[in-house]
């Protein structure tokens, strides 16, 4: 952890005014806590990239190859031909300012250069400067300016913090996606070999044994066992799950946050009990171990390097189709991206449910289904039993992934989920929920631990409205469906609204699930006891809560 | 300082008209050439444009979602927000084309003075200004059509006469030019007193503002203050869409800045901001359907990569594996010799 990190009301002092010269006469201050450490050379190595070196961020020769400068102006303009986001995104903002107060960087640091249209204007800078008459004649008044070695400094400060969560996007009147920007822009710095290495090792060890953590075969099976004989414990009941299993019906990927970390493995619990008391036939993968795809914070071609597997491993061992755990990114690649870098999968099936027969057409080419989607299903289709009251010592709010909610919509099926598994949910405030979420500050590959300061200044705005919620309806449970959430959430939590524990839907399904043959359940997932007592007052709570909804005179 | 060169820019070209017509008298060419290239200029570079936009291709499906998706049956999709068919994405550009569906999402931020507090409320300034603004102009637009059409269309000569609804004032005032003079004033000022606004601002934003103002200020001008023959006006505007350019007497030099001001607007367009009126439809985020998982979605510069097989991946983990006793692929040669 970062050694300078302020206290959160030193933080939360946050100064929104613009310094008193122009952005570009005010040269970026890289400042420690706020950035991650540069890629070591054999990270970019494994996954073959160019210009592979170990470099420290804070020298001042990031030992750039010779000819740097023609390397990012020939990989610009391969990339204005081959993505029309980017063209359309240089030409046509009209600086409106629309998206300056939207970014969660922007409101955490006050710094305007996190303002999503100062963000691109970084690069559309040099675009003007080399690609345009008029800026290359007019120069600074028109806001062009030459690409120097400072300017590729401050886009890897800048383009690193960024999570690429889209929330600029949705306010924008063009729809001008910061993500594109950042992907792109983070794509022309790793020509250079200027990845963060929190990215470049996770991406090395995906690429080579199959997962961000670098878990090997073995280890990969213990972790999932390991989490079977804490089931045993609560439940009494004995699951043996699958791997690498050949003619399973159902190939299933989850993201290693899952099953190697607190609060993670809660949730994978949840799965694991979902699936054996469903008797669903599936299987784990080791080689496709990794939901998650740090290659998207890379570049398109290690995001496809990586997803590759998926495909790959789904047609070796011949199931039908991919049912994806609870991830926010993994799930921006399989929906957006999956089909296309790596389809079509004609040698899967349109995913059916194997328990209530229902068809998931809107994955007839994909052949991947969300968890989510999955389990909604389960519920409505009265396939599975549920004890709210076990989640009764939990006071829930949810947090909507960015990558779920504005790369796909994935907005009701938690929600029904949480309603059908909880008796105690209470929304954040609307302007920081749904498609209108806030990032939890971490995504996109900067939830390291040298950047500490940099997550509490970005996760402040989800902070803020999770601490709405604590004041006004003492909710003490932060639900997710992403395992960056998972991994960033806690220290966010502790920093900004202590006592708010962080959760996987599954987490809280697991709690509820009412299992054939399991003995009376004392101990949550976590091992903490459940509420005692009568279930009466919740049963109570529910059947209020249901009479609010009804409307009127219906 | 961008702010002032635009000012000083669109004052020099307004001085440039001015002694062109009045100290030297080049009526043809402020009345003819200039509208003629700036027309041509107008035209081909909107359609190169268009067409260089067009020619590159949308390597991945990546709408912005802005509702519930289209899952199960049971749940509710939001289908202009979150449009899964191509219908659907049409109403959704058509809904940011003609009402700025995402502007007026907008909200404000504001941070509480004694304690670590953020709030958010509605604001729907910079919507309804930019609304004003663009209808306005498009009224305006489409009153000056009675300029290049003879007889003049019924629905024009009906704009004019519900432009005119305030029915005060001799001549009677038009409501869309006054909004339209207004509304630009607000944009401006806007970008003056919005220190963020300020900060992000650049000449190629100040400038269009300001010859707007021209535009519309020698416009009302024209019709409120000094007078001007309409029908010489006419005879001109007539001429030059008939391609038999006249150059008629009594249109007076503030007609002709007026003109200058709207051939320098046109030339300028094309290479400009305001090509954000074509690139709204071009903008993959708004235009594509959020349907990638049930229709493919090609990559026409698709290429392979070398990604890890499992085959070499098992070559490497194949002791660990079996030991592990997690299956082997059966098609995979013996290893290492321990089978």
């Amino acid at each position: 952890m970062s050694n300078h990190l302020p206290e959160p009301e030193e933080l939360a002092r946050i100064h929104l005014d613009m310094s008193a010269s122009g952005w570009m006469d005010t040269p970026a201050v890289l400042r420690e806590g706020m950035y991650c450490h540069g890629v070591q050379g054999k990270n970019i190595e494994a996954v073959g990239m160019p210009n592979p070196r170990d470099w420290r961020v804070e020298d001042d020769d990031w030992q750039l190859p010779e000819d740097w400068h023609h390397i990012v102006m020939e990989g610009l303009k391969e990339r204005l031909h081959r993505f029309r986001s980017l063209q359309i995104f240089m030409d046509i903002c009209v600086r409106c300012g629309a998206c300056a107060d939207k970014c969660h960087f922007f409101i955490g640091s006050g710094d305007p250069k996190n303002m999503p249209v100062l963000r691109a204007e970084l690069l559309r800078s040099v675009y003007r400067y080399d690609f345009t008459r008029a800026g290359r004649i007019m120069g600074k008044m028109v806001g062009a300016r030459k690409l120097t070695k400072a300017v590729i400094r401050e886009w890897w400060y800048y383009f690193f913090q960024c999570s690429e969560c889209r929330r600029c996007s949705l306010f924008c009147p063009y729809g001008i996606d910061t993500a594109e920007i950042t992907i792109l822009g983070r794509e022309l710095l790793n020509l250079l070999g200027l990845n963060i290495d929190w990215i470049g090792a996770a991406v090395a060890k995906c690429h080579h044994v199959g997962n961000h953590i670098g878990m090997e075969p073995q280890t990969f099976k213990e972790s999932i066992l390991f989490l079977c004989d804490d089931i045993q414990e609560i439940t009494g009941i004995k699951i043996d799950p699958s791997f690498n299993r050949k003619g399973a019906e159902i190939l299933f990927v989850t993201s290693s946050g899952d099953f190697y970390a607190d609060p993670g493995i809660f949730t994978c619990m949840g799965y694991l009990m979902l699936f054996h008391q469903l008797g669903l036939d599936y299987t784990w993968s080791t080689y496709a171990a990794e939901g998650g795809n740090f290659g998207l914070f890379t570049s398109h071609e290690v995001a496809k390097l990586l997803n590759a597997k998926m495909y790959a491993e789904a047609e070796r061992l011949g199931v039908k189709f991919i049912l994806g755990g609870e991830c926010g990114h993994m799930w921006r690649v399989i929906h957006q991206y999956m089909g296309t870098l790596n389809g079509p999968a004609g040698f899967l099936e349109t995913p059916v449910s194997p328990i209530t027969g229902t068809r998931f057409d809107h994955a007839a080419s994909t052949k991947a289904v969300h968890i989510c989607e999955f389990t909604s299903d389960l519920v409505h289709e009265n396939k599975i039993n549920l004890d709210p009251s076990r989640n009764d010592h939990l006071r829930v709010t949810f947090h909507d992934s960015c990558n779920v909610a504005r790369g796909m919509g994935l907005l009701e099926e938690p929600r029904y989920l949480i309603n059908k598994a909880c008796n105690h949910f209470y929304e954040m405030p609307e302007e920081t929920i749904r498609e209108r979420t806030f990032c939890c500050g971490s995504g996109a590959g900067l939830h390291a631990g040298e950047d500490m300061e940099l997550r509490m200044r970005g996760g402040y705005p989800r902070a803020n409205a999770v601490r709405n919620v604590r004041e006004l309806h003492d909710v003490n449970t932060l639900a997710c469906i992403c395992a960056i959430d998972r991994a960033a959430f806690p220290a966010l939590m502790d920093y900004w609204v202590p006592d708010v524990r962080v959760t996987g839907v599954h987490e809280l399904l697991g709690n509820a699930l009412i299992m054939d043959g399991e003995c009376e359940r004392t101990v949550d997932l976590r091992g903490e006891e459940l509420p005692t007592g009568p279930a009466k007052q919740s049963a109570e709570d529910v059947s209020l809560r249901n009479a609010v909804d009804i409307p009127e005179g219906a | 300082m961008a702010i002032v060169y635009a000012l000083i820019l669109v004052l020099g070209l307004v001085l440039f008209a001015w002694v062109g017509i009045q100290g030297l008298g080049m009526t043809y060419l402020f009345g003819v050439v200039f509208p003629y290239t700036a027309m041509v200029i107008f035209f081909l570079g909107v359609l190169a444009r268009l067409l260089k936009w067009s020619r590159i291709p949308n390597p991945f499906s990546i709408p912005t979602t802005g509702g519930q998706q289209r899952s199960l049956h049971w749940i509710k999709p939001a289908g202009m927000d979150n449009p899964f068919t191509r219908g659907q994405s049409l109403l959704r550009l058509l809904s940011e084309v003609f009402l700025f569906r995402s502007l007026f999402r907008n909200l404000s931020l504001r941070l509480a003075d004694q304690k670590p507090q953020l709030t958010f409320s509605s604001a729907k300034w910079l919507w309804l200004f930019a609304i004003f603004f663009h209808y306005a102009l498009f009224v305006t637009l489409f009153r000056h059509l009675r300029f290049f059409t003879n007889p003049v269309p019924w629905p024009v000569n009906m704009a004019e006469t519900l432009d005119g609804w305030l029915e005060v004032g001799i001549p009677q005032i038009l409501v869309s030019g006054l909004i339209l003079l207004l509304a630009v004033t607000l944009l401006l000022a806007r970008r003056l007193l919005i220190p963020k606004l300020r900060y992000i601002s650049l000449l190629n934003d100040y400038f269009p503002l300001f010859l707007l103002i021209g535009i519309a200020g020698t416009g009302a001008l024209m019709r409120y203050v000094l007078g001007i023959d309409a029908n010489s006006a006419k005879q001109l505007a007539m001429g030059l869409i008939s391609f038999k350019p006249v150059v008629p007497e009594g249109t007076g030099p503030l007609f002709f800045v007026h003109l200058f001001l709207v051939c320098i607007l046109l030339a300028y367009f094309p290479f400009s901001k305001l090509m954000h009126a074509g690139g709204i439809f071009f903008s993959p985020t708004r235009t594509m359907p959020n349907n990638s998982r049930a229709v493919y979605h090609q990559n026409p510069w698709n290429y392979p990569v070398n990604f890890h097989t499992y085959r070499s991946y098992e070559n490497e983990f194949h002791d660990k594996m079996v030991e592990a006793g997690i299956p082997l692929d059966e098609t995979a040669p013996p290893l290492n010799g321990k089978d």
